[in-house]
């Protein structure tokens, strides 16, 4: 395992991590039947990375690349089944764990569904005041009080306190979502595809809210989504998750201008260019994401790889260090590619 | 080509409206579209949700619930009259002729029978092959869509199949008996982008080879730019403009399509995104005028009280008092 910790170049020195994930891992174990043994089905293998105060980290990747894993387990709805993380100074895997009831309110999640995430039979005023009754001891005027704050913060009006969900768009909802994420204060908010579900339009209102939420609270984001664009737009640094481990790490300018791993080239080149004239050579990737119970050998990308060799198929490539980024492929480290703008 | 010698078009639609009864009285989801389909062309429609433009063609299909009214001046497939046909006719249409897919494969096709059941089906239903007619044409379908050991794969029940490969046994099937229309109702919007991207390339590779015309429902103005030839974008029910899909990015004569290209993330600049203030109107708030106005920026007292006309083909016939982008100080600028 790769122990070393990864710092980002572009980040300040000053600036403080946050987040610190070395090795993290998270198996589900599948069962087949009565008698069969379970299958472990590796949902994240080996993230390494690092989250630093203020910033936005996108995670990026296809369905089942373990991006929503990763967001359960720094949330802390699941632990992981190996590896360290630790949050705000407090590392909340092995026997040195520390008081995770706490940093519960450091780290809030907004779900990608708002039709889903929110209680229909619960009023808006409820849902947004449940973080405070659990974690709180404040009065219920107070936490009337603060409720009222958060919807004002979202952008919405006092009135819809007594409102139920069934009575607002996605976008609305969505606020609601994000007022509740906000009202115990935290320092991280985790985004698993906080836009996904929304229209353009609406997209643009939310991602603008989370813009500023971020400069008035100050909040870190672990913004994960599969729109390239949109990640384009809010992140500082991109992680692209394949097959349940960090493929390529860079900062935002680095990864769109110069994208290094073959399949961040083939992601960002399948991404529709709103641009008609731009039409035409596209990287093709044949077949689909193998099953993360039974990996490929080697690296997790060889059998939809045009660059695949045989040592891509034998021997698993580590993240290193290439500028600003920091990238698993061996066609890479070797020059096998030509660097094209 | 074709399409520029023959007058006729493939599919034409007039003044085609779709109307639901509710609960709290009628409710018009498309309200007067106009669409022609030339042959082997690639129409795009546009739209958010609510903006009806899944509705029109469900209506053009006979899909809709009994709650739904369908009515239109005109629906002629290839110069017949749709709407003065028997339903056996119809039925002959459509399916055949007409063919369509839908969003979300997964839900689309039926869990309890085989996939090679399911597309032999439409080809019992519609050509008059035999079994083993049937088994060879549906290995060539398969193959045709790029789904690798056919034959195996025709024994597979839906849910062992992932959502491209689903959505590819969705184009077989509705290519099944060559289709001269495709209609394709968000056929990529539940999918990856590598994955997004092999469907679209699937698409457009049948619709070239076999000159087969398609309309394309999507929400996601990348995916027009990359495949639509001529581009509808529609807003609550109406058509509010139609143009050539080279200059609708560089030229949109409507606000609203203006506001849709400035609010994705790709074509901004600044660190904010411009946005459209408030929400698609509902049943309950149609304003009158211009049913746009209260979300316009340039919207006053006329926008508010007079519906707007129709423009010239010039300002991308845009339903809009005032259309953007005059060719004149376009040329100018």
């Amino acid at each position: 395992m790769d122990a070393s910790t990864p710092t980002p170049a572009h980040v300040p020195t000053d600036a403080k991590a946050i987040v610190t994930a070395t090795g993290v891992s998270q198996v589900y174990e599948v069962r087949r039947g009565l008698f069969a043994k379970p299958l472990g089905l590796k949902a994240v293998k080996d993230a390494s990375f690092v989250v630093t105060e203020g910033e936005t980290l996108a995670i990026v990747g296809e369905s089942g690349c373990g991006k929503s894993t990763l967001a359960r387990m720094l949330t802390m709805i699941e632990t992981p089944s190996d590896g360290a993380l630790t949050i705000d100074g407090v590392t909340i895997t092995g026997e040195n764990a520390g008081d995770v009831g706490k940093l519960r309110s450091t780290v809030q999640i907004v779900f990608q569904n708002p039709y889903g995430a929110l209680n229909p039979r619960q009023k808006v005023g409820s849902i947004i005041e449940e973080p405070l009754k659990i974690n709180t001891r404040l009065s219920a005027s107070e936490r009337r009080k603060k409720a009222e704050a958060a919807l004002a913060e979202v952008g919405l009006r006092p009135e819809h306190y007594g409102r139920y969900p069934h009575m607002f768009s996605g976008g609305q909802r969505q606020r609601i979502a994000i007022a509740r994420a906000i009202i115990l204060e935290p320092k991280i908010l985790v985004l698993d595809e906080p836009v996904s579900a929304l229209d353009v339009s609406i997209q643009a209102q939310i991602l603008n809210l989370l813009a500023d939420l971020q400069e008035r609270l100050g909040l870190t984001y672990i913004f994960i989504s599969h729109d390239l664009s949109v990640v384009k737009h809010v992140a500082d640094r991109v992680m692209v998750m394949y097959l349940g481990r960090p493929v390529e790490i860079a900062p935002v300018d680095a990864l769109y201008a110069t994208p290094l791993h073959p399949y961040t080239r083939a992601l960002l080149s399948a991404t529709p260019a709103t641009d008609p004239a731009s039409k035409g050579q596209r990287i093709r990737l044949t077949g689909e994401l193998p099953s993360p119970i039974s990996p490929p050998p080697g690296c997790s990308f060889n059998p939809r790889c045009p660059y695949a060799n045989e040592r891509c198929r034998t021997e698993r490539p580590e993240l290193t260090q290439h500028g600003a980024t920091r990238v698993a492929c061996f066609a890479v480290e070797e020059g096998r590619i030509e660097m094209t703008a | 080509m074709t399409r520029f010698c023959k007058t006729m078009p493939l599919l034409s639609l007039r003044n085609l409206s779709v109307t639901f009864d509710t609960a709290s009285g009628p409710f018009k989801a498309v309200d007067g579209v106009d669409i022609t389909v030339e042959p082997g062309e690639v129409l795009g429609i546009v739209g958010e949700s609510g903006s009806g433009k899944s509705v029109a063609m469900l209506g053009l299909m006979g899909l809709l619930p009994p709650s739904a009214t369908v009515t239109a001046d005109e629906i002629a497939f290839e110069g017949r009259d749709m709407r003065k046909m028997s339903g056996r006719e119809r039925r002959k249409i459509i399916g055949n002729e007409i063919a369509m897919i839908f969003q979300e494969p997964m839900s689309s096709l039926n869990p309890c029978f085989t996939v090679g059941y399911q597309i032999k089906e439409a080809l019992k239903a519609h050509t008059d092959l035999d079994r083993k007619g049937r088994q060879t044409r549906a290995i060539e379908l398969m193959n045709a869509v790029g789904i690798p050991e056919p034959e195996r794969r025709l024994s597979a029940f839906p849910h062992q199949m992932s959502g491209g490969m689903s959505q590819r046994v969705m184009i077989a099937m509705a290519t099944a008996c060559r289709p001269k229309l495709l209609i394709a109702d968000e056929p990529t919007t539940a999918l990856d982008v590598t994955i997004q991207a092999q469907i679209l390339d699937l698409l457009l590779d049948l619709q070239k080879e076999r000159g087969m015309a398609m309309i394309l429902i999507t929400h996601d103005m990348g995916v027009i730019a990359e495949t639509a030839e001529r581009v509808v974008v529609q807003y609550a029910g109406q058509q509010v403009e139609r143009q050539p899909v080279s200059t609708l990015f560089d030229q949109p004569h409507h606000p609203y399509t203006s506001a849709l290209l400035a609010a994705i993330p790709e074509r901004s600049t600044g660190a904010r995104l411009p946005t459209i203030p408030g929400v698609v109107p509902g049943q309950g708030d149609r304003p009158d005028g211009c049913l746009f106005n209260p979300r316009c920026p340039r919207a006053d007292d006329k926008c508010r009280t007079v519906v707007p006309p129709r423009q010239p083909a010039s300002l991308g016939e845009a339903l809009c008092h005032y259309p953007l982008n005059h060719p004149a100080s376009a040329s100018a600028a």
